[in-house]
């Protein structure tokens, strides 16, 4: 199982200063949380795309490709990519070579993004929002697996004998997970291509993302990639540490009382209780993460958010030293127990080179078998 | 027949509330609905989830029901009381955190209280055109009691005959109600469309 965090990006005044970071500051920093990450432990770093501020990760390629070289095992990836109003011939380029800078360590998630005025600023119209995800998509999907590509489509220019280089890694795409909190639509996408789907269930109570699990897992199966325990789930998670849990609440309730998403509305108390955050002690970390699995089965990766709603850069990388000795490694554990030995782990490009293999051994050896009938038969 | 109230009155016990039961007793006269009870939701005991569905972006417990209990009717009876010549903010919010299409081809009747009579029209100007926006079916009756009609005459047959059009609505149209395409997959309480379908409608959509 994969451990990691996903970064919004926000700049977001420190309500307990009244200070706002620089983007430039917020951007190195985010750059050296993706690098505390690897060096406590995590296995992934994700970051956010946004085109209007407050936010700073408008060109995550490009920050990943920084990160990649100053990292050596942490896999990179997004929180989400904008399928619906970036180019999919765009996002094939950009990450495939991101993959080859990167030697393999990327995956990316799908995301329609909900800030209405980002669709016309990109030329799109955000009632298509689902149309455009399932045609991009299916576009992007033929771009990292076919050589030379004739496609036409309602959204974008049509291609005729079009080449998208440079060509995924030893032909082997970058894995996609599809990140959706309620479109049922993109479960079924996902479930579909038998790619990851990724519930960010980090403002939702937990009844609504074990129903939206169940339906991918279900779909999974029955398009047949496997058994829907099989299937690849995340899912998000919100914590703050302290050793002592009276002074993570403390600490932290200025923050959530002028977070930016749910500042100003419920009681930490409330929210705590209804949805996946914890403020409290590494234990009461541990126990809320496992408890995800109740609802969502085994799954395959967990990220975490960090660093937002204004938190110095100081207290987040220790709370990254807390997740990466205390917690991580004890979740490691646990969930390991009772997993089934068929529970796949997340896909890595490893993988899924290796699987590549193994079915192209698979092909040779069916062939030389057909051709040996024929002989029999002639 | 699953008949439903929704009831914005505030005070315990409210003469909207009071206008609520009568009208909701008269329906169950016309045509039996479903359970001892009907059921009544008090937007009073909602307030506070209401307000935490706006800034959270999802329902409480209660509230989820409600909205639940509303989407699932056959039938409606919503009164409010008027507030600064319209329906109160809290009748008004409660329709804002359901989903816009739960009300769809549902026949609702709409009723109003007010301290006097010179409001009786904020049905007309205010409860029509929220419900019509809906896509509700209302029924033509609609019932305003001030305070002096609860002494006055002509209040029970409005009563009776909005009522009766609610009852002829509900009987009709869950009678004609289509049933749900066979096309549609129904998995975790999800509809849903195969993905074929789906890619298959996007590129017969045109350009």
């Amino acid at each position: 199982m994969q451990f990691g965090i996903f970064s919004v990006g926000d700049v977001t005044p420190d309500p307990t200063t009244g200070r706002t970071p620089t983007e430039r500051e917020r951007i190195k920093a985010m750059v050296a949380i993706a690098q505390k990450a690897e060096e406590v432990g995590l296995d992934v770093f994700a970051t956010g795309e946004h085109h209007n501020p407050p936010f700073v990760p408008s060109s995550p390629t490009t920050m990943l490709g920084y990160i990649a070289a100053t990292t050596e095992k942490l896999v990179l990836s997004t929180s989400t990519t904008l399928i619906t109003t970036n180019d999919p011939v765009k996002i094939a380029e950009d990450f495939a070579m991101l993959q080859h800078l990167a030697d393999g360590r990327v995956d990316l998630m799908m995301g329609r993004g909900n800030t209405g005025p980002v669709y016309p600023w990109f030329g799109q119209d955000i009632r298509q929002g689902i149309n455009l995800a399932i045609e991009n998509y299916a576009l992007l999907h033929r771009l990292w697996r076919e050589d030379v590509v004739n496609w036409e489509g309602k959204f974008r220019t049509p291609l005729q004998g079009f080449t998208s280089t440079p060509r995924p890694m030893d032909d082997v795409p970058p894995f996609v997970w599809h990140g959706s909190i309620r479109s049922p639509e993109i479960a079924e996408q996902a479930a579909y291509y038998g790619d990851g789907f990724f519930h960010n269930n980090i403002f939702w109570p937990a009844e609504h993302t074990k129903r939206m699990i169940e339906l991918y897992r279900t779909r999974y199966a029955h398009y047949g990639h496997g058994t829907p325990e099989q299937a690849i789930v995340g899912l998000g998670g919100q914590v703050f540490m302290r050793k002592n849990s009276q002074d993570a609440v403390r600490e932290f309730r200025p923050y959530f009382d002028n977070a930016p998403v749910y500042g100003h509305g419920p009681s930490l108390e409330d929210f705590t209780d209804q949805t996946p955050l914890t403020v409290g002690s590494p234990q009461q970390v541990i126990e809320k993460t496992l408890s995800f699995r109740e609802y969502a089965g085994d799954y395959q990766r967990q990220l975490f958010l960090m660093d937002h709603a204004g938190l110095p850069l100081k207290t987040v990388l220790e709370q990254l030293d807390l997740l990466g000795e205390e917690v991580v490694p004890v979740l490691r554990e646990e969930f390991a127990k009772g997993r089934p030995a068929d529970v796949p782990d997340a896909p890595t490009h490893a993988s899924l080179l290796a699987a590549k293999e193994t079915a192209g051994e698979a092909r040779e050896t069916e062939k030389t078998g057909d051709t040996g009938e024929e002989e029999t038969a002639a | 027949m699953k008949l439903v109230v929704v009831s914005a009155g505030l005070s315990v016990p409210s003469s909207t509330r009071l206008l609520a039961d009568r009208l909701a007793a008269a329906v169950d006269r016309k045509t039996p609905v479903d359970g001892e009870v009907v059921e009544v939701v008090e937007l009073r005991d909602l307030a506070v989830e209401i307000a935490h569905n706006f800034t959270n972006g999802f329902p409480g417990k209660a509230l989820a029901a409600a909205l639940d209990a509303v989407t699932r009717a056959d039938g409606l009876i919503v009164v409010t009381p008027v507030f600064s010549a319209s329906y109160s903010g809290l009748f008004k919010s409660f329709f804002d955190v359901l989903d816009k299409d739960a009300l769809a081809g549902k026949p609702v009747l709409i009723a109003a209280t007010g301290g006097t009579a010179r409001h009786s029209l904020v049905l007309e100007h205010a409860l029509r055109p929220l419900f019509a926006h809906l896509r509700a079916v209302t029924v033509p009756t609609g019932v305003y009691a001030a305070s002096e009609d609860w002494g006055a005459e002509g209040l029970p047959e409005r009563v009776d005959r909005a009522a009766g059009e609610l009852a002829a609505l509900m009987t009709g149209l869950s009678a004609g109600r289509e049933e749900k395409k066979p096309a549609h997959l129904e998995v975790a309480d999800f509809t849903v469309v195969p993905f074929a379908e789906q890619l298959a409608r996007v590129s017969s959509s045109g350009g």
